[in-house]
């Protein structure tokens, strides 16, 4: 009992040290990629419960802030396979246990 | 060449309209060949408004207007609107009573020019008109008109839809959890990097200089690929403006030579010159070994007082306005000389005595190798340099000949120029005796050398005082022998390229001179009557050569055709008080380029005359 305790204490902390935002894949400039970071990173602290709002915040702001049909997808197991525009794709880690993927396409 | 006719057909496909164009169909998402151009290019329309008789509008106006026509008696008042329907059908049968309603009528006819449309939009009413007016006592007399309207025209633009890429991936929990743990540990690891190592700011430096040097590479890529094409546009602007000059490059042939008995001429060509080196002589021609039309220029001073800085130019015949590479220096070049197994390696001597290698491949406009005082430069100014085969190790090696009396081989090893003193030109029978009981050598001063294209340790040094020298590698402390050859300073030496026994010089004191080095005295003498600055053998015909002259006049001998005289000399120097320093053959074009003391290099293309080759 104790050992299980002790091992989700661990698995609590190492997604603690995890939690920093980590940049998988990304070929936005470097400004747009800090931005869109903090962005997910906001929503995602905001609506930690619900993914959906999340990425509802997410895609608003980005589209109105870098042009318009822009697609969010946040989830803990997925897989994908998508066409973006270049230079507007950032898939990153946040949390310890989310995956966000956000990309442009019209 | 010249004389190729091409042709051209004309036909109606417009040649101006791309035969395949691509356009995107956002339907089907992809990129699809637009099938069949508009070949018709459509300066003007106008619409019309002219109705075939035959057909139903046709047919329906001529008879409206014969049923007006019919009524028009009728009414003896003016009734103008009718009459405008009679002005509308242009094929009334009726003509008499259209025409007597035409003549009352035409002023307001002219001034409704559309009054047809507005006429036959009431045209449906006026059946009922006549009995309205009838019963009307007021004459109303309707006007109308329509301003003028700016015709439209159609645009149509499609845009390009922006590039897009794919990507996939998975991401489960323990990707997640991997991914972490990966960026952990590298923070970790570069934190201990740093606290072992002392240089913590030379990491931090490298980190940025990468960084800066991934950014540069990104802004790199693009301006290399602008740079390429722009050198391309250079260069056809470059073909374009000088477009009569390139042509007589390639297919212009001196007719008059026939006429002209042994004489030739030679055509000025491009003339090359660079801002900076106005004030500099040119000093050292040489011509690239494996790019035919790429050659390099020194620039320095040959003024004891006046020194200073010194400049090495690329040049390519392909672009005369702008050089292709520019290096800049403290001290004047006085000579260079291009490895023939290295075509990209130049060996440089200054005025200072240094020596240099450039290396054409990197982009730095400092040499990659540099003699030093420690390193055994010379204390005299280099008057040549030359570059020998690889020797056994593989390291390029070099020469270099100075008024400092020692004729030194520099050889690249490891990165590093290593010298080695081969041979010290000690006057004969000038051993003074030095304070102290030492015994001082005088050394001449060697001002020239060559290379025998053969045999490879046998090689002539000319020097200050007139003398020539044969020196073998191997010796390095007597010569072979010693020629009494001018009377002044040997400044250049020649073997020729095709008889191996037979040297040419040249030294200030106006003489050409030509040997067989197993006999000590000359073979040919010329008197040019001015200080000869630089001969050169051609490579296409063992009896020909080049020599220039201090008062801007370049000499061409064929010792096949005439031993005794030019075949053609010429002023090529573009003012009196130039003096041409340089001149040098192409090894396969027809031309010479010349340089001089104001910085331009001459091009000069050799009339058929000069060329002709021995049988």
């Amino acid at each position: 009992m104790e050992d299980t305790e002790e091992e989700k204490k661990d698995e609590a902390d190492y997604k603690r040290l995890h939690s920093f935002p980590l940049i998988r894949h990304s070929d936005m400039p470097e400004e747009m990629r800090i931005e869109a970071m903090e962005l997910c990173v906001t929503a995602c602290e905001k609506f930690a419960t619900n993914n959906e709002s999340a990425a509802k915040m997410i895609k608003e702001t980005m589209d109105k802030k870098f042009g318009s049909s822009w697609h969010v997808v946040i989830g803990e197991g997925f897989g994908f396979e998508i066409t973006h525009e270049v230079k507007n794709l950032l898939y990153m880690f946040f949390g310890g246990s989310l995956a966000v993927c956000v990309w442009k396409c019209s | 060449e010249l004389k190729q006719e091409f042709t051209r057909t004309l036909t109606t496909a417009n040649p101006q309209a791309p035969q395949n164009i691509v356009r995107y169909s956002f339907k089907e998402r992809e990129y699809k060949i637009v099938d069949c151009m508009d070949q018709t290019a459509i300066h003007f329309s106008l619409n019309g408004n002219m109705v075939p008789k035959d057909s139903d509008e046709g047919r329906r106006q001529s008879i409206r207007s014969s049923t007006e026509a019919e009524k028009a008696p009728v009414e003896t008042s003016a009734v103008t609107s009718e009459e405008a329907e009679i002005k509308d059908a242009e094929d009334t049968g009726d003509t008499e009573e259209a025409a007597a309603g035409e003549a009352a009528e035409e002023d307001q006819a002219a001034e409704a020019a559309e009054a047809s449309e507005a006429a036959e939009a009431e045209e449906p009413p006026a059946p009922k008109a006549p009995e309205k007016k009838l019963a009307n006592q007021f004459n109303f007399i309707e006007r109308s008109t329509t301003t003028r309207h700016n015709p439209l025209l159609e645009r149509g633009y499609q845009v390009e839809p922006a590039p897009s890429m794919n990507f996939s991936a998975n991401v489960n929990q323990w990707d997640i959890y991997d991914a972490y743990v990966e960026e952990l540990e590298k923070i970790e690891k570069s934190k201990e990097k740093e606290k072992s190592k002392p240089q913590t700011v030379k990491t931090e430096e490298k980190r940025s200089r990468r960084r800066l040097s991934h950014v540069e590479v990104q802004h790199g890529d693009s301006i290399t690929k602008i740079s390429k094409a722009a050198k391309l546009a250079e260069r056809m602007v470059n073909l374009n403006t000088f477009d009569d000059i390139a042509q007589d490059f390639k297919y212009f042939e001196d007719a008059s030579d026939e006429f002209r008995g042994q004489q030739g001429t030679l055509l000025p060509l491009w003339k090359f010159q660079y801002d900076k080196t106005k004030k500099l002589a040119v000093t050292a021609i040489s011509w690239n070994p494996k790019y035919k039309d790429l050659f390099a220029v020194g620039y320095g001073s040959y003024d004891f007082m006046k020194q200073g800085q010194g400049m090495l130019l690329l040049y390519t015949l392909k672009n005369p306005s702008f050089p292709e590479y520019v290096f800049s220096s403290e001290s004047g070049v006085m000579c260079l000389d291009f490895n023939s197994e290295h075509p990209y390696l130049m060996a440089v001597g200054f005025y200072d005595g240094n020596v240099a290698i450039y290396n054409l491949k990197k982009a730095t406009s400092q040499p990659s190798f540099k003699s030093s005082a420690k390193s055994g430069k010379h204390t005299e100014p280099v008057w040549q340099v030359k570059w020998q085969k690889d020797d056994m190790d593989n390291n390029s090696n070099f020469f270099s000949v100075s008024s400092d009396g020692r004729i030194v081989s520099w050889t690249l090893v490891k990165n590093e120029l290593v010298h080695m003193d081969v041979i010290k030109l000690s006057a004969e029978g000038t051993t003074m005796q030095g304070p102290e009981g030492l015994q001082l050598q005088m050394l001449g001063c060697g001002t020239s050398f060559d290379f025998h294209k053969k045999i490879d340790y046998l090689f002539l040094v000319g020097t200050e005082d007139g003398k020539i020298y044969k020196c073998s590698k191997c010796y390095s402390s007597q010569f072979l022998d010693v020629f009494e050859a001018h009377h002044m300073a040997v400044d250049t030496i020649c073997w020729n390229p095709y008889h191996l026994k037979v040297f040419i010089s040249c030294s200030s004191d106006w003489t050409v001179k030509i040997w067989d080095h197993t006999i000590k005295t000359p073979m040919f003498v010329y008197d040019l009557s001015c200080a000869v600055g630089d001969v050169a053998w051609s490579p296409y015909s063992s009896t020909v050569f080049a020599a220039v002259t201090i008062d801007g006049k370049a000499h061409v001998f064929d010792l096949n055709i005439n031993k005794y005289e030019a075949l053609c000399t010429q002023l090529v120097a573009t003012s009196k008080k130039n003096k041409v320093t340089h001149v040098q053959f192409n090894p396969v074009y027809p031309i010479i380029i010349v340089g001089d003391e104001r910085g331009h290099v001459i091009s000069l293309k050799l009339s058929p005359n000069l060329r002709k080759m021995p049988k």
